[in-house]
Parts: structure tokens; sequence; C-alpha cells
């Protein structure tokens, strides 16, 4: 659908749509989804509760990781699924120790 | 050290004199060799690494070169058979491999530390020089985007490998 053949309602609830994905991404039934594509964490910044839980999902031909400096580390194989669970705590900044320019923040909510 | 650079930097600069001459940049069959070329020559030197080194750090840190190297360059091998271009031999990929040969040469020279910490150092150095290259020539230069578009992954790639290097010449102090 081009954006010509769009009417008002749609157009209106497109724009609706891109200033939620705009913010943060929430969870969806207790789980955050993390994909993992091209050596970057997508999306980059996510806010969670303690307890739900995020799933990273690689991918990429090659193994990544979700590391803390100084804290929690993920090791997520090729094509693999791995997941954290939140805690009060986890408000960070977490990268790949594999590959340090993949970058990622959480913050926790409630 | 200084030798590689040498090498290199006479690699680069014969391709600075190519640039000026819009007919010399490298095509993308030469593009495709290139960057294969610096795939291949980082799994030898990792090779190399996991043949000799006694450090843990030192060991993942060649691992990882070895096993994403080989997953990025076999990639790029489909890509290359997706597309019917057959990447072409050309005087940088020479140039790479001549320079990277006696490097390899002189690091098998070496044994405990002293192999650990010059590998690691050139290993931050060489992801350097690729960096330069794709930036600077290989991705303003390819034509085709699925292409343009692997060497962009690439240059991510080699960026994530240099940090990592240079964290692990951080913990080996």
């Amino acid at each position: 659908m081009t954006l010509r053949h769009m009417n008002r309602r749609e157009v209106i609830a497109a724009g609706v749509l891109l200033v939620a994905s705009a913010d943060a991404v929430r969870a969806h039934n207790g789980t955050i989804h993390v994909k993992i594509k091209d050596l970057a964490f997508s999306p980059q910044e996510i806010e969670a509760r303690p307890g739900e839980i995020i799933e990273w999902s690689n991918e990429d031909r090659m193994a990544h990781t979700a590391t803390v400096r100084g804290g929690w580390e993920v090791m997520i194989p090729v094509g693999a699924k791995a997941t954290h669970v939140v805690q009060a705590g986890d408000n960070v900044d977490y990268y790949c120790r594999l590959h340090p320019n993949m970058t990622g923040r959480i913050k926790v909510i409630g | 050290m200084k030798m590689l650079f040498a090498a290199l930097g006479a690699a680069c600069l014969s391709l600075s004199a190519g640039l000026a001459l819009a007919d010399d940049r490298p095509t993308d069959p030469q593009i495709a060799h290139i960057a294969y070329t610096a795939g291949v020559i980082d799994i030898a030197a990792a090779e190399l690494a996991l043949s000799k080194t006694a450090d843990d750090d030192v060991r993942a840190f060649a691992q990882s070169m070895l096993d994403d190297h080989k997953a990025v360059n076999d990639q790029a091998l489909e890509l290359v058979g997706k597309l019917g271009v057959t990447p072409e031999d050309n005087p940088t990929s020479q140039a790479l491999v001549a320079a990277a040969d006696a490097k390899r040469a002189e690091l098998a020279a070496l044994d405990g530390t002293a192999f650990d910490a010059a590998y690691i150092n050139n290993e931050v150095d060489y992801h350097a020089q690729v960096l330069a290259a794709l930036d600077g020539l290989l991705i303003p230069s390819a034509q085709n985007a699925e292409l343009k578009s692997l060497l962009e992954t690439g240059y991510k790639l080699f960026q994530g490998h240099q940090q990592h290097a240079e964290h692990v010449v951080e913990a080996l102090k």
C-alpha cells in the first residue's frame, strides 16, 4: 500500500504505530524479544520489569554474547536463542564481548 | 610490525594512486577477492595462534577469529556464486598476502608471552588497516548493492574484532 492510496484514518493509524515503535520496546506476555542481525541488537534499548524475560535471538552466522561489565553474561550461539530474567538492579548497558561495538541498554521500570 | 606497516602502506599508496585514475578503482570481482583474502589471512594467523598459545584469552580470541571469518567468507562465496561473479586476483590482494606471509613467519619464530603479545598487537593493527581499506576504497567502489551490504557487515565485524583485540591487549598487561 502506498501513501497515496491510504485514507486519512490509515495515515493516522500508521502515525500512531510509528510513535509507538519509537519508544523503547515493552514486554509482550512477559518476554521481551531482541533480535541480533548484522552485528546489531534490535531494539537497541528495551524497558523491562523485574521478573520479565529478555530473549535474544541470534540470526547472525557468528556467536555473540550479552555481557554486562563486571556483571552477568549470556552466551548466544549461532542461530540460537538465549534468555535472562530481569533483576531489579538491571538498569544496565550491555555489549557483545566478542564484538564490543555491539551495544544495548536495559531500563528497569515499575 | 614495521614490516607489515611498510607493506600495507605500500599497498595503500598504490590504492590511493589508483584512485586518481577512476578506471583503476577496483572492480567488484577484485573487491570480492580482496575482502575474501583479508579473511583468509586472519584465519591463518588464528590457526598459528591456536597452535602456539597457552593463554586462555588469546586462545578464545583466536578461535573467535577463526569461526567468524570462516562464516563471513562462506557467506561471501555464496553471494559471488549467486551473483555469478568470479573473484579476481589483483595487486592489492597479492600485497596483502605477501605482508601477511612475512608477518606470520616473524610470529612463528616467537614463543610464550612474546608470541601472545606480538600476535594480539598485530591483530589490532591488521584489523585497523583492513577497516581503512574497507572504508576508504572497497565499500565506496563496490557497484553491486548486495556486495556493498556484505562489505558493510564486514566492516562492523572487523571493527568488533579490533575492539576485542584491544581488550585482550589490556588483559595481557
